[in-house]
């Protein structure tokens, strides 16, 4: 158990974070601004992953699949949206989670039709490709991409929602969405979007995960578990609980692989239980959420 | 007031009427089941995972036992009794599986069944064909299966279990004094796998350096392969299947640990090969019960292959797609001997019967009815070698089947 | 609040309602020769059950749980192992497995009452993951991912009859007994001052604390009472089946039970068991046709979410009370 092979744990910890981060980051979006609790979200994940192969197959290209897929399921969001939950605001919370659950078999069947129970092929982008000699070991020169794009990604997330008029209205409409419209915002045009960005983030991370993982119509089946433990653990709703615990979750994951390596997936769901029971509104969330 | 008058009456012509008709329509329809009862047709239930991920294998499967029925129908043996495949969803779920066996049982009532994929369902199946005393061909690996526990006279087993497929695998692969680093799917599966694998790595006389047990259903890898690459091993024996092993051989390639050791799996699979593609797959060699390429040494691989083609335009048969032909075929052979569907006789036809259907010669052993047969091993080419779209393996090496592959009958438990 | 709202009022004067039991065990009487297989109707029998257990806390208490498989799982696996490790005889296991299931959900519910809405969901979700993944690892005690297997009952001795359990008529009727058993127990439940107490928490919980109930233990005992229920059904599905599969305690299950209680309609007595019926005949009729039938069931339980909350009895009885 030298320094060297910790160092190599916490590295491939912290790269598992940052995958962890990116498959959460639409969920937790997505319920902190609509209180809408996305069951269909690992169907969603895996449908942009199928995006991202369809488009670098016409294109040729995988930059062009990373810019225009997350866009194209974006919008598919949008349309989940408008026809399917808002027609559910107003009733009981726990209709989007029906809903969506039953949507989450529709989209899986439905990728099943156009595609085949196959798994199907999805190689690392050629200027990806390749081992990084770090000093303490070989790591893969995509997975530090990966990472990239997170930090990236969530970098530009905070500008907006901190620096932009659009944002502070976001912010404003998840503190008080009634305030809101009294004050003349069309809150229901602003949950479109917001769940459209969700999902288009999402899809994003499907895409980004379609080199690492096999392409297949149930890949989205572990996500969804993943998604909630990540945003149980970071708190309901907010993005910094999301980044936080993601990291904690791939970190805590892989140093109980070190030792005890059959565990890690139990480590996840202990996490969160463990969190659900002490602290449930989370690492991050603002006290009164879950009790 | 006039209506109910008249409904009397016509009600009772009305149910005369409809007596006399049944009784005519039951006759009519009566006659040729009576008639048929000398040559009625043989039932064979067939569970499968047609929903969810192994459709692919499932579909397969279904179409080459679909080909073994239809040779037989054709070739008109058993006073021309024909056979019929009674094929049934079992969504890769176990009770499912046990829910579509007990219909098959008890309303379709099928002579035998055949099929299953995965060893949680075929042992569901087992439990309900053998509390019942109806034959069941297995089709998919086990080892639990041959143990005493789980076995009975009326289950037989057609594929390959992970202690053949280990040793034929191991002893292509490992030398004296390799060290070996394992990957394992912590489920049973993956423990039978490992365990053939360390039983056949002391005989050769290598050494295991780490053995890390990874959740079954695992997405993510990469937390496993520090400890591995520490290790420097010789040689990274992944025992798992399905998606696991497509997802950790594709992982593992990426953090360039193959150009340090050599990949080698119990099982090496066509439909993750075709997952995956051939860049991550070369060079890793594994165990299999079929290939298609065997037709240029064995005669009745080419008669099989040619047969599946011509009803399947022109798309070659798979590993687990074989199975189906090869379970099927044989009951029909034991039926035709045992001259008819009556359980114990085709039994022990069964246990005597000698075949070589696809892959060479094979054969029931009679305490566990495990089929001794040949493992193929496999070793996946590389782009630029591949002569069409599915030329994946070259066949390293295809020992005679026999029953030292097997563990011995009173290890498994079954009296001397 | 609540869309799937079932009358508190006037429940004793309905004749439906008085005579409910002997109603369902009139219509399930007839079930096994009406559907195409007796398999089939056992396992509507099963999973009517557990969808009514189910719906004592979902339908009638309005709390959205999303892991009742733990204690269906429970319920089926100490059933396998009294009869196949420890001889227990077939009648009392479904004993000893209900009160297995009610322990355990004594504790889950007790974890989770102090989380409300979506929260409870997911906390639900989690401990029964848990549940799972104990379940797996606990392998010589459960067979892991290979199931739980050697407990077959195949004859039963019943005052002096002997007659064989592997016949499937007889084996319905088995089942058919505890089935109305526990129905009969849950209507008792139902019609009683604690039955008043859970649909007054459903309707409007901050008025139920202000009249006085103590809501977290009328919660936490709706939870167990719940529990219970589901744990028989459990137990009666190893019985059935002969195996207990691992996947009986994963989320799955947990969504196939919520996805029945909804369809057919929670918070109604027969919605349930009508949920049970229409999905388990849809997916077999479904699935003759193609292989893709999750899709086509998946997509009508959208639609019910949408435009019948109330489930197909739900509404129902909507139409017929002209509401």
């Amino acid at each position: 158990m030298d320094a060297q092979l910790v160092a190599m744990q916490l590295l491939s910890g912290v790269s598992l974070g940052a995958v962890l981060i990116m498959t959460a980051l639409g969920f937790t979006i997505i319920f902190g601004m609509l209180r809408v609790v996305n069951f269909a979200h690992g169907a969603l994940f895996m449908i942009g992953a199928y995006a991202g192969l369809f488009i670098a197959e016409r294109t040729g290209s995988f930059w062009w699949a990373l810019l225009l897929a997350p866009i194209g399921v974006g919008v598919l969001g949008l349309v989940i949206e408008r026809l399917l939950i808002r027609p559910l605001y107003g009733r009981s919370p726990d209709d989007p989670i029906l809903l969506t659950f039953g949507l989450g078999y529709v989209l899986v069947e439905g990728v099943r039709m156009l595609f085949g129970s196959d798994g199907v092929p999805f190689s690392t982008p050629p200027a990806l490709v390749g081992v990084v000699n770090l000093g303490i070991g070989f790591f893969p020169l995509y997975r530090l991409f990966v990472i990239g794009v997170v930090v990236f990604i969530l970098v530009l997330l905070w500008l907006a929602l901190e620096k932009t008029k659009f944002g502070l209205v976001v912010r404003a409409g998840a503190r008080d969405p009634q305030i809101m419209q009294v004050l003349g915002v069309d809150i229901r045009r602003l949950w479109l979007i917001i769940f459209g960005i969700g999902i288009g983030l999402t899809a994003l991370g499907g895409l980004l995960a379609a080199p690492m993982r096999s392409v297949s119509p149930e890949m989205g089946t572990i996500v969804l578990a993943e998604a909630f433990v990540v945003t149980v653990v970071g708190g309901m709703g907010s993005l910094i609980g999301a980044v936080a615990a993601g990291l904690l979750v791939g970190i805590v994951v892989s140093m109980t692989s070190l030792f005890a390596p059959e565990m890690a997936t139990i480590a996840m769901f202990a996490l969160m239980a463990l969190v659900l029971l002490i602290r449930p509104q989370g690492l991050f969330g603002r006290a009164g959420q879950g009790a | 007031m006039t209506e109910r008058k008249t409904t009397r009456y016509t009600l009772s012509r009305r149910h005369m009427t409809a007596a006399l008709g049944a009784a005519a329509g039951l006759g009519v329809i009566g006659m040729p089941w009576v008639a048929r009862a000398q040559a009625e047709t043989i039932r064979i239930g067939f569970p499968t995972p047609l929903t969810g991920p192994f459709g692919a294998e499932a579909k397969d499967q279904v179409k080459s036992a679909e080909l073994a029925v239809k040779q037989f129908n054709d070739a008109g043996e058993l006073n021309g009794r024909k056979a019929e495949l009674f094929v049934r969803d079992d969504k890769l779920n176990a009770g499912e599986a046990a829910t579509r066996t007990l219909e098959l049982i008890e309303k379709d009532k099928v002579h035998a069944v055949v099929g299953a994929l995965s060893a949680a369902i075929q042992l569901a199946v087992n439990e309900v064909t053998r509390a019942r005393g109806v034959l069941y061909i297995s089709i998919s690996q086990s080892d639990s299966i041959n143990e005493v526990k789980d076995s009975s006279r009326f289950t037989f087993h057609e594929a390959l279990n992970p202690h053949m497929t280990t040793a034929a695998v191991v002893k292509q692969t490992f030398k004296k004094g390799m060290k070996i680093a394992y990957l394992v799917a912590d489920y049973a599966y993956g423990h039978e796998m490992l365990r053939g694998c360390k039983r056949a790595q002391t005989a050769i006389g290598a050494e295991s350096v780490v053995e890390i047990l990874h959740p079954f259903g695992a997405p993510d890898y990469s937390t496993f392969f520090p400890r591995i690459n520490a290790a420097k091993p010789d040689i990274l024996c992944i025992c798992n299947f399905g998606r696991d092993q497509a997802n950790s051989i594709k992982q593992a390639v990426e953090f360039g640990m193959k150009q340090q050791m050599k990949f080698v799996v119990p099982v090496l699979l066509h439909n993750q090969r075709l997952a995956v593609g051939p860049d991550a797959f070369e060079g890793v060699i594994g165990g299999a019960n079929y290939y298609w390429g065997l037709e240029d040494t064995i005669p009745s691989a080419k008669a099989f292959n040619d047969a599946f083609r011509a009803a399947n335009n022109g798309a070659a048969p798979t590993d687990y797609g074989a199975y189906g032909y090869t379970a099927v075929r044989s009951l029909l052979q034991a039926m035709t001997i045992a001259g008819g569907t009556e359980t114990d006789k085709v039994i022990t036809a069964l246990e005597n019967l000698k075949y070589d259907i696809a892959k060479g010669p094979q054969s029931y052993r009679k305490c566990d009815h495990q089929s001794i047969q040949s493992v193929l091993v496999l070793e996946s080419k590389k782009k630029s070698d591949m002569k069409n779209d599915v030329d994946f393996f070259r066949v390293v090496a295809s020992d005679v089947g026999s029953e030292a592959l097997l563990r011995t009958c009173s290890e498994l438990g079954f009296p001397a | 609040m609540s869309a799937r709202a079932g009358s508190i009022i006037d429940k004793s004067k309905d004749f439906a309602t008085a005579w409910r039991i002997p109603l369902s065990l009139v219509a399930l009487c007839a079930l096994p020769w009406v559907l195409p297989t007796q398999a089939l109707a056992v396992n509507v029998l099963i999973y009517g059950l557990f969808a009514v257990g189910y719906n004592l806390l979902f339908g009638y208490t309005g709390l959205l749980s999303f892991g009742h498989a733990a204690f269906f799982g429970v319920g089926a696996y100490v059933t396998g192992i009294a009869i196949g490790r420890f001889g227990v005889p077939w009648f009392a296991a479904p004993a000893l497995a209900v009160i297995a299931a009610g322990l355990l959900a004594a504790v889950i519910g007790g974890l989770s009452i102090r989380t409300r809405g979506i929260y409870f969901a997911m906390v639900t979700l989690a401990l029964a993951q848990l549940v799972y993944y104990v379940g797996l690892q606990a392998s010589s005690w459960t067979g892991g991912e290979n199931g739980l297997r050697g407990f077959t009952v195949s004859t039963i001795n019943f005052f002096g009859f002997r007659f064989s359990f592997l016949d499937p008529v007889n084996k319905y009727y088995v089942i058919l007994a505890f089935a109305i058993a526990a129905l009969w127990f849950v209507s008792r439940i139902l019609n009683s001052y604690f039955g008043a107490a859970i649909e007054a928490i459903r309707e409007n919980e901050a008025r139920a604390r202000a009249c006085g109930y103590d809501v977290e233990r009328t919660k936490l005992l709706s939870f167990i009472l719940s529990g219970l229920v589901t744990g028989l059904a459990g137990a009666l599905s190893a019985l059935h089946l002969t195996i207990v599969p691992l996947d009986t305690l994963h989320y799955q299950t947990s969504g196939l039970v919520v996805m029945m209680t909804l369809l057919g309609g929670a918070g109604s007595f027969f919605g349930p068991f009508v949920g049970a019926l229409a999905f388990l005949l849809m997916e077999d009729v479904f699935s003759q046709w193609t292989s893709h039938w999750q899709l086509f069931v998946g997509a009508i339980f959208i639609l019910f979410v949408i435009f019948l909350p109330k489930g197909i009895w739900g509404t129902a009885l909507a139409i017929r009370g002209g509401k």
